[in-house]
């Protein structure tokens, strides 16, 4: 094992600003991630209000927002710009940046017995170009024109030919696509760090079939974002140039917008943007839904008291998923004249996708199946995650066959599906990875009583909120509509969108209970043992908070597997990944 | 035991939701339709009963196996004949469901229609649709997209010097007659749109670039919302219009009303 050799910093600069060392870095990342949950939520509330009461005067809005709801009526545009910044804010900015910078960066040297990332200067470097990133998206609020209609999805030429098309399709789409090329930088700096930190760096007797499940994912997740983050950044400077440079990448011949001939652009393919796009696209899916995987098998794991149920099924579960994620990505183009034979392979191969999804969730009862199950907030939220990875999962079903997507595609019903699995799937993996590792990140609980009170209104919350969404698409409601009321079809789903606003409302209010826990609880929590969950992974081994060098002058040396519980013979019911002389079955 | 009770009260009503058609399709009235709405009933069958399933069991461990004094946990490290099993199982399970939905498919876009389908062109713009009939010659002039004027009438920029194009018909609406393989073909002029109209069962992007043939037939007359459904732009939630699905008389009318005009 080589070592990541850095001194204690003194300086408040470098220790909490430019810091290297990973586990500052990591709850950089936890903290970047929290605030733009709460921006994006808050935008949340601005799409949810708009579709139930168009129109309506709100006084604040006109005075926040003079340009984008003038006299404090949203505008069509504003509603899009919401839009497209929720959806990109959520992907990069949360869903990215939490599991795999967060609790990667903190967790994945510390559960292999490193006292470091492999490169700890790139990884503060990935950090502060990732914050660069969030700047840049951000300052698409305050620049004119307001930020890009486009989608998170940035379809071309729409946001290829520039303010013509639309607002914010100026300055606003030129922001949005230089934030998501910094934001492809930082992950792949931070991919080649996670891959060769986890190969190098572990600790003597952690052999790769004793990492935890939730190193596994941060792995399999670097060799993702190093594959896919690659082609977004090739596909965002495209579009850039398209949009600076004169080049036609993405734009074809011949157009006209607003009865003008668009004359410097010829022979460009529109369908090259959604294939490189999704290319990236289907990946990010897994790249945010994976690191949940691990999170939730670690915590049913140590609540149930019992070893996960098919360790390898589940790592090469995760290696399928992985592999298959890159083979997927034309069913996001079923409906874009894509040929119909392409559709067709795509399909079948996006359902063997399934398979391997069906063996984790299989594997996840199994792992409860027999043992001894504890209900602290961890434990509840990894079991919601069971809850709505099935629910969201089963929705794909009906979208990965050309023939029902005919209907559903661009409808709610690809809303509800996605939000269900990549969207708040993944965030109670977030939630059950905050609960589960806040006592060691900061030396204090979080309060239980809280925790479950959020578990609780957000459980049945999201449910409310996105199950419905599925009838919506049902009916035919098109996703991306600033207001329903051109279309008389959409007058029998006026009350399912009063229904889903209210759930809203209500799950996004209780984020606030979270919020005060997480701050309060860093200041007033109750003092934290070094293993409060009685767990056998490596960080629980180390004091709460752990030292800079997180293992002192002794490398750990590791014995078993990192889920033994309730070994037979053994007086407590679980074996430290570095309890010498125990006898346990090697898998 | 609240959880199990949750879990299991939120699989109940979601079931008895979607069994109970609260919010469902429109009915079908294209030749198509039907082997569509099949496929999903079949698909939702499958999903379903794996749901219910899933949440139940995942609601019944949980409440058997909760930390009770005395209880104690099995060690277990798993079962490769199982794991076996249902991989094979879920496999077989889900390409047994996905398979007919793939001929279904290439009925509507692989397997051409046989017979003279009616040729329609719809070309899709900010934020309207426009729909080009050959006139009575049966011929689409020429377009040029030098010629495309909305002030000066000419939307979709036929060339009516030409011969061919002199009759051709545009328009904001569309009707077609009932009963007869229609193919359209889409086009845009500016960014991509999606031509949607939920009781046809049809949806198929516009892109700017490309002619894209979509071929359906309708079975029930009628008036029916065109929606447009790929994000376009600021006025992409009121890109409306109109199909009227009219009888073959009615059509042959219709068509001679417009082309007088």
């Amino acid at each position: 094992m080589s070592h990541a050799v850095h001194e204690p910093p003194s300086s408040f600069i470098w220790k909490y600003i430019f810091s290297v060392d990973h586990k500052v870095i990591g709850i950089q990342y936890l903290l970047l991630a929290l605030v733009a949950v709460f921006i994006g939520m808050l935008l949340s509330i601005l799409i949810r209000f708009n579709l139930v009461w168009p129109g309506t005067e709100l006084s604040i809005l006109g005075s926040l927002f003079p340009v984008g709801a003038p006299g404090g009526v949203m505008t069509a545009e504003f509603y899009l710009a919401m839009l497209t910044m929720h959806g990109t804010i959520m992907v990069f900015m949360v869903l990215t940046t939490a599991p795999q910078g967060g609790f990667g960066n903190y967790f994945l040297p510390i559960q292999i017995g490193a006292r470091d990332m492999a490169f700890p200067n790139l990884n503060m470097l990935s950090f502060w170009i990732t914050f660069l990133s969030f700047v840049t998206l951000i300052s698409a609020f305050f620049v004119t024109g307001g930020p890009p209609i486009s989608g998170w999805t940035a379809y071309a030429p729409l946001s290829a030919l520039g303010e013509i098309a639309g607002p914010g399709l100026g300055l606003g789409q030129d922001l949005w696509i230089l934030s998501l090329a910094l934001f492809s930088v930082a992950s792949l700096l931070g991919a080649l760090n996670f891959i060769t930190t986890t190969l190098d760096l572990r600790a003597p007797g952690m052999t790769l079939m004793r990492m935890p499940l939730t190193v596994w994912s941060w792995f399999v997740t670097a060799i993702l974002g190093l594959l896919a983050f690659g082609v977004l950044l090739a596909a965002g400077v495209l579009l850039l140039l398209d949009r600076l440079a004169g080049t036609s990448f993405f734009i074809p011949g011949g157009l006209v917008l607003n009865d003008q001939l668009v004359i410097d652009h010829k022979g460009g393919s529109p369908l090259l943007w959604q294939h490189l796009f999704w290319f990236f696209g289907h990946p990010e899916v897994y790249i945010a839904i994976l690191p949940g995987m691990g999170v939730t098998s670690q915590v049913l794991s140590v609540f149930s008291r019992k070893p996960i149920f098919g360790y390898k099924a589940m790592v090469y579960a995760m290696f399928g998923i992985g592999i298959m994620g890159f083979m997927v990505w034309g069913h996001h183009m079923f409906m874009s004249g894509l040929s119909p034979y392409s559709a067709i392979a795509f399909s079948l191969l996006t359902t063997a996708i399934a398979v391997p999804s069906a063996i984790k969730t299989f594997n996840w009862l199994g792992t409860i199946w027999g043992g001894r199950v504890r209900f602290d907030s961890p434990m509840l939220f990894a079991i919601g995650f069971v809850s709505l990875f099935v629910s969201g999962g089963l929705g794909g079903l009906f979208l990965n066959q050309p023939a029902t997507d005919i209907f559903l595609h661009d409808t709610y019903f690809v809303v509800a599906h996605f939000h269900l699995i990549m969207g708040v799937a993944a965030i109670f993996g977030i939630f059950a990875g905050t609960y589960f590792w806040f006592p060691k990140m900061f030396g204090r609980m979080m309060n239980e009583g809280l925790g479950k009170v959020h578990f609780w209104i957000t459980f049945v919350g999201v449910n409310a909120i996105f199950m419905p969404m599925h009838f919506l698409g049902m009916v035919g409601n098109p996703r991306r509509y600033a207001e329903l009321t051109a279309y008389s079809f959409l007058g029998e789903v006026q009350s399912l969108h009063l229904f889903i606003t209210i759930a809203a409302f209500i799950t996004i209010a209780a984020q606030f209970i979270f919020l005060a826990n997480f701050i309060h609880s860093l200041f007033k929590g109750k003092k934290a043992a070094e293993n409060p969950w009685d767990a056998t992974t490596l960080e629980w081994v180390i004091p709460s908070p752990p030292p800079h060098d997180n293992f002192g002058p002794v490398d750990p040396v590791v014995y078993h597997g990192a889920y033994e519980y309730s070994v037979p013979g053994e007086e407590a019911d679980f074996l430290l990944q570095t309890d010498k002389d125990k006898e346990t079955v090697e898998h | 035991m609240i959880l199990a009770a949750t879990i299991w009260f939120i699989t109940i009503v979601t079931t008895v939701v979607f069994a109970g058609r609260f919010w469902w399709f429109p009915e079908s009235v294209s030749a198509h339709g039907d082997a569509l709405d099949r496929q999903f009933v079949i698909t939702l069958a499958v999903t379903g009963v794996i749901f219910i399933l899933a949440q139940v069991a995942l609601g019944y461990l949980i409440l058997k196996y909760r930390d009770r004094p005395g209880a104690k946990a099995q060690y277990n490290h798993g079962n490769n004949r199982i794991e076996a099993i249902w991989t094979i199982a879920t496999t077989v399970l889900f390409y047994i469901m996905v398979l007919p939905g793939q001929w279904t498919w290439a009925d509507i876009h692989i397997n051409q229609q046989q017979g003279n389908p009616l040729v329609i062109e719809v070309m899709g713009q900010q934020f309207v649709w426009n729909i080009r009939y050959p006139g009575p010659d049966g011929q689409f002039g020429p377009t040029r997209p030098e010629l495309i004027s909305d002030s000066r009438g000419n939307q979709m920029g036929v060339d009516f010097d030409d011969p061919a194009g002199r009759d051709d018909l545009v328009l904001p609406t569309m009707a077609i007659p009932v009963n007869r393989p229609i193919e359209l073909r889409l086009q845009s002029k500016d960014v991509i749109h999606s031509f949607f109209v939920r009781e046809l069962r049809i949806k198929l992007d516009t892109v700017p670039g490309l002619t894209i043939p979509l071929r359906f037939t309708a079975t029930k007359t009628g008036s029916f919302e065109i929606a447009c459904a790929e994000l376009c732009g600021l006025g992409h939630h009121r890109m409306r219009s109109f199909i009227e699905v009219l009888s073959e008389q009615d059509y042959q009318a219709w068509l001679r009303d417009m082309t007088e005009d």
